[in-house]
């Protein structure tokens, strides 16, 4: 694949694959342009990050927990932000609480989860070579590293990445002389924030792409696998919200560097007036939630797809209500859009727009919840194999509904009133979105790894790995719940100075934070399961899960292209499991009709005449293969 | 049951044809989408600001009414460049590219222009948030002309070299549709500003 120069690229795309020469390192393997590459860069990536992140959070729950600790033994690591006294800064607890929220929610559960699976799932399971654009994709991933790069370096200023949450509200971000976070850690937070939306919107383009032009023959809208419905639909939500943020990054970029008077007004702060006059703090809010809350199902779609198929392979059953899960995930889709502004109900909106926004969110609690039923049902007197990506599977829907039933309460404006900035809203998007994503991108390795790695992973550490990180979460989150209705406010350092704080909970905010410090310790056993297998691991076959699903029929480790020959056709939908009458429990998507003949439904039957028309059709191959 | 298996039926006479459209034109679509998003917000941003009071009424430069012409012709000589090449006329196709890219840089400064007669008439970027908007969207709208220059020369480049041709079309049909959006967008953030001063 010659890509000298862009104009080539932009050329007729047969050049490119008339000639298959040996690629240099630096072509195959960093500026790599084929998907399952640049899935495993994200994967790694995603990885890396998720282990910073996570340890922030286990930083700054022992400040939570153990207030009178002496903390010097970090000193190794963070350095002069732990005191003479052994105490972490209070202004370093900022920041850490605001990284982590930054880095989980966009380096960890949007890039690696959407960058990993997407890339490596969609052409596989839709059956095409590669990517509509590997140079596109390629460009995504580094994009990503740019600004992995930004925000990493952030972490090592003098004064501190930057501090004012993950939302950034201005004015505090807006202006360096209110925390020194919001100096050059928030010009950081800011490029890379840019970069990133750079990055997220080139592999969404890519990923719709892909979908609508490159699926294989036979291969309907109506016979995706419910992952690629997912991926899809994330990529929308995608394409259109992230330019939102951009625009508000631009904004505040401007406010802060050439003192414009976007969010500002009226402002006096370190003894001084600030000139800027006009601006409204709120906008910003507008701006940011008209992303921020779409992303929150960015992070969650994805994983919800993995679930549906790691669900319906290992209950040997179709997932129930295939076309009611296409039309709940079209429904949170275009609602995902109408209901930011719950994340703003006491910035002194008129109630009549809260109970609006309020009717809506409450509305999309129902395909959500319809989801759930579907998986349970999927289970129902399934022949359940619980491997390790099956358990994690059934974990996230056991903390989707636990996280979604207190978003109804959340979504409750009047309600809001007191749990806004409370534990109450942590305990909620840790279980719904954090742990549910996790626990999807978690499941996804161990389903995927075989595919991706021609290796198994450990099952007996999968199965640690499983209980004690589904019961650590819940000793974490579940307790913060009691803490946020007694009141106990988000992001604050210590509970000293309120009284209905500073007596009580402190054993529950201990044992939080020791179940962090466990349930962290556990995801070292899945590092060592991941690498370990990666070089020792049992060799896979195929088809290790027995799954119908396109990826299973390449090779055992597909290669550039795929498939070695011909890209399969698809005759029927991805979920022929336990199909009464038939040979085996399962049949792949790519047997005909006509093979199957005493477990054809009448209707399916019809459908054998179609086939040859099937074979015959338009076929997407990007390497224009005889056929 | 019964009924849905006759529905089906009915449906699946014949094996649907899996939608193909052209990739790389539909990957330019998408870009479109990104960047009229980008510019939806900016506009949202700019109404809700407004709705708001104190806000500085003040005359568009004239400049931007002529810069509008100027693009407007340059999106018809962009127009005339796909023709050529559609019908392999590779001197009107590049004498065409050219003078789109050339009228390009004439409404960049002419835009130009038009931020100096604001800065003349006391409208600057930092100050009263009804003129930072006018640049923001004049200045947004700018890089992203520029980005459409850079596909203007490598179009020019691939004409030279004798790439863009009756059966390849598909560079030379995405800078046109590229510049064309390009048109599109400023003619609505115009009105836009004309309008909602």
């Amino acid at each position: 694949m010659a890509t000298e120069s862009a104009v080539s690229t932009l050329s007729v795309h047969d050049a490119e694959h008339d000639h298959h020469e040996e690629l240099s390192f630096l072509r195959k393997y960093v500026f790599a342009e084929d998907h399952k590459t640049i899935a495993k860069q994200y994967l790694i990536s995603g990885i890396i990050w998720a282990i910073i992140g996570i340890s922030f959070s286990v930083i700054f729950r022992l400040q939570l927990g153990f207030p009178q600790l002496k903390l010097e033994f970090l000193r190794p690591l963070i350095g002069n932000w732990i005191d003479e006294t052994g105490k972490l800064s209070p202004d370093f607890y900022l920041a850490l609480v605001t990284m982590h929220g930054t880095i989980m929610v966009f380096f960890v559960l949007t890039a690696g989860l959407s960058g990993t699976f997407s890339n490596f799932l969609i052409p596989l399971q839709v059956g095409a070579r590669d990517m509509a654009s590997g140079f596109l994709n390629m460009l995504s991933y580094w994009f990503f590293f740019l600004a992995s790069m930004l925000m990493f370096v952030s972490l090592f200023l003098e004064t501190g990445p930057a501090a004012g949450g993950w939302v950034v509200y201005p004015p505090l971000s807006a202006l360096p002389q209110a925390h020194m976070g919001s100096q050059m850690g928030m010009t950081l937070w800011l490029s890379s924030m840019a970069l990133f939306i750079v990055s997220q919107l080139l592999g969404g383009i890519n990923y719709i792409t892909t979908v609508i032009n490159l699926r294989t023959r036979g291969m309907s809208f109506s016979k995706l696998p419910l992952t690629i419905w997912a991926f899809f639909l994330t990529a929308i939500l995608g394409l259109i919200s992230f330019p939102v943020l951009l625009s508000a990054a631009l904004l505040l970029i401007f406010d802060r560097s050439f003192g414009t008077s976007f969010f500002l007004s009226e402002i006096y702060v370190a003894g001084e007036a600030l000139p800027n006059v006009g601006g409204s703090p709120i906008l910003f809010q507008h701006l940011f939630w008209f992303l921020g809350h779409p992303e929150v199902y960015i992070v969650m779609l994805p994983a919800l797809g993995i679930t549906s198929e790691i669900i319906a392979t290992n209950s040997r059953k179709p997932i129930f209500g295939y076309r009611a899960m296409i039309a709940s995930m079209m429904g949170i889709a275009f609602l995902a859009f109408i209901v930011w502004a719950h994340h703003m109900f006491v910035t002194g909106m008129n109630p009549f727009l809260g109970s609006v926004f309020m009717f809506l969110t409450l509305i999309i609690a129902v395909p959500s919840a319809v989801k759930a039923f579907n998986y349970i049902t999927t289970l129902w007197r399934g022949n359940i194999r619980f491997t390790p990506a099956m358990l994690f599977s059934i974990g996230l829907v056991s903390f989707f509904i636990s996280g979604g039933v207190t978003g109804l309460i959340l979504g409750n404006s009047a309600l809001d009133i007191q749990l806004h900035d409370t534990y109450f809203v942590v305990a909620h998007f840790h279980l719904v979105m954090g742990a549910s994503s996790a626990f999807g991108l978690l499941a996804g390795v161990y389903h995927w790894f075989p595919k991706m790695f021609g290796r198994m992973m450990n099952e007996k550490m999968g199965y640690v790995h499983f209980w004690m990180t589904f019961i650590g979460i819940y000793c974490i989150f579940f307790p913060m719940h009691y803490i946020g209705i007694a009141g106990f406010p988000r992001r604050y350092y210590a509970f000293t100075s309120n009284d209905f704080t500073k007596n009580i909970f402190q054993d529950m905010n201990s044992f939080i934070s020791i179940m962090a410090v466990i349930t962290f310790s556990a995801q070292f056993l899945f590092l060592y399961n991941f690498v370990y297998s990666l070089i020792k691991g049992k060799k896979a076959t195929q088809n290790p899960w027995h799954s119908n699903t396109l990826e299973w029929t390449t090779p055992v480790v597909p290669g550039h292209g795929n498939w070695p020959g011909e890209i399969p056709a698809v005759y029927r939908w991805p979920y022929d499991y336990s199909k009464p009458g038939a040979k085996d429990d399962f049949i792949p998507q790519n047997v005909p009709y006509s093979a199957t003949p005493e477990s054809n439904l009448p209707h399916e039957n019809e459908l054998i005449s179609l086939e040859k028309a099937i074979e015959a059709q338009n076929y997407n191959d990007q390497f224009k293969q005889p056929h | 049951m019964k009924e849905e298996t006759e529905e089906i039926k009915w449906l699946e006479e014949e094996p649907e044809e899996t939608l193909s459209v052209n990739p790389k034109r539909f990957i330019l679509w998408l870009f479109i989408v990104s960047i009229l998003m980008l510019f939806a917000s900016f506009t949202s941003a700019y109404l809700v600001r407004r709705a708001e009071g104190n806000w500085l009424d003040f005359v568009m430069p004239s400049v931007f009414a002529y810069s509008t012409g100027v693009l407007i012709v340059s999106s018809i000589t962009m127009h005339w460049a796909y023709l050529a090449a559609k019908k392999d006329n590779f001197n009107a196709l590049r004498i065409a590219i050219t003078i789109t890219f050339v009228l390009g840089m004439i409404f960049l400064y002419m835009q130009f222009q038009g931020w100096v007669e604001l800065v003349r008439n006391d409208v600057y970027f930092v100050g009263n948030p009804a003129g930072s908007f006018i640049y923001v969207f004049t200045g947004m709208h700018a890089f992203h002309l520029i980005s459409g220059l850079i596909v203007l020369v490598f179009a020019l480049v691939a004409a030279f070299r004798l790439r863009i041709h009756a059966k390849s079309l598909d560079q030379i049909h995405i800078a046109t549709v590229y510049w064309h959006f390009l048109d599109v967008l400023w003619l609505y953030l115009f009105f836009f500003l004309l309008y909602f001063h």
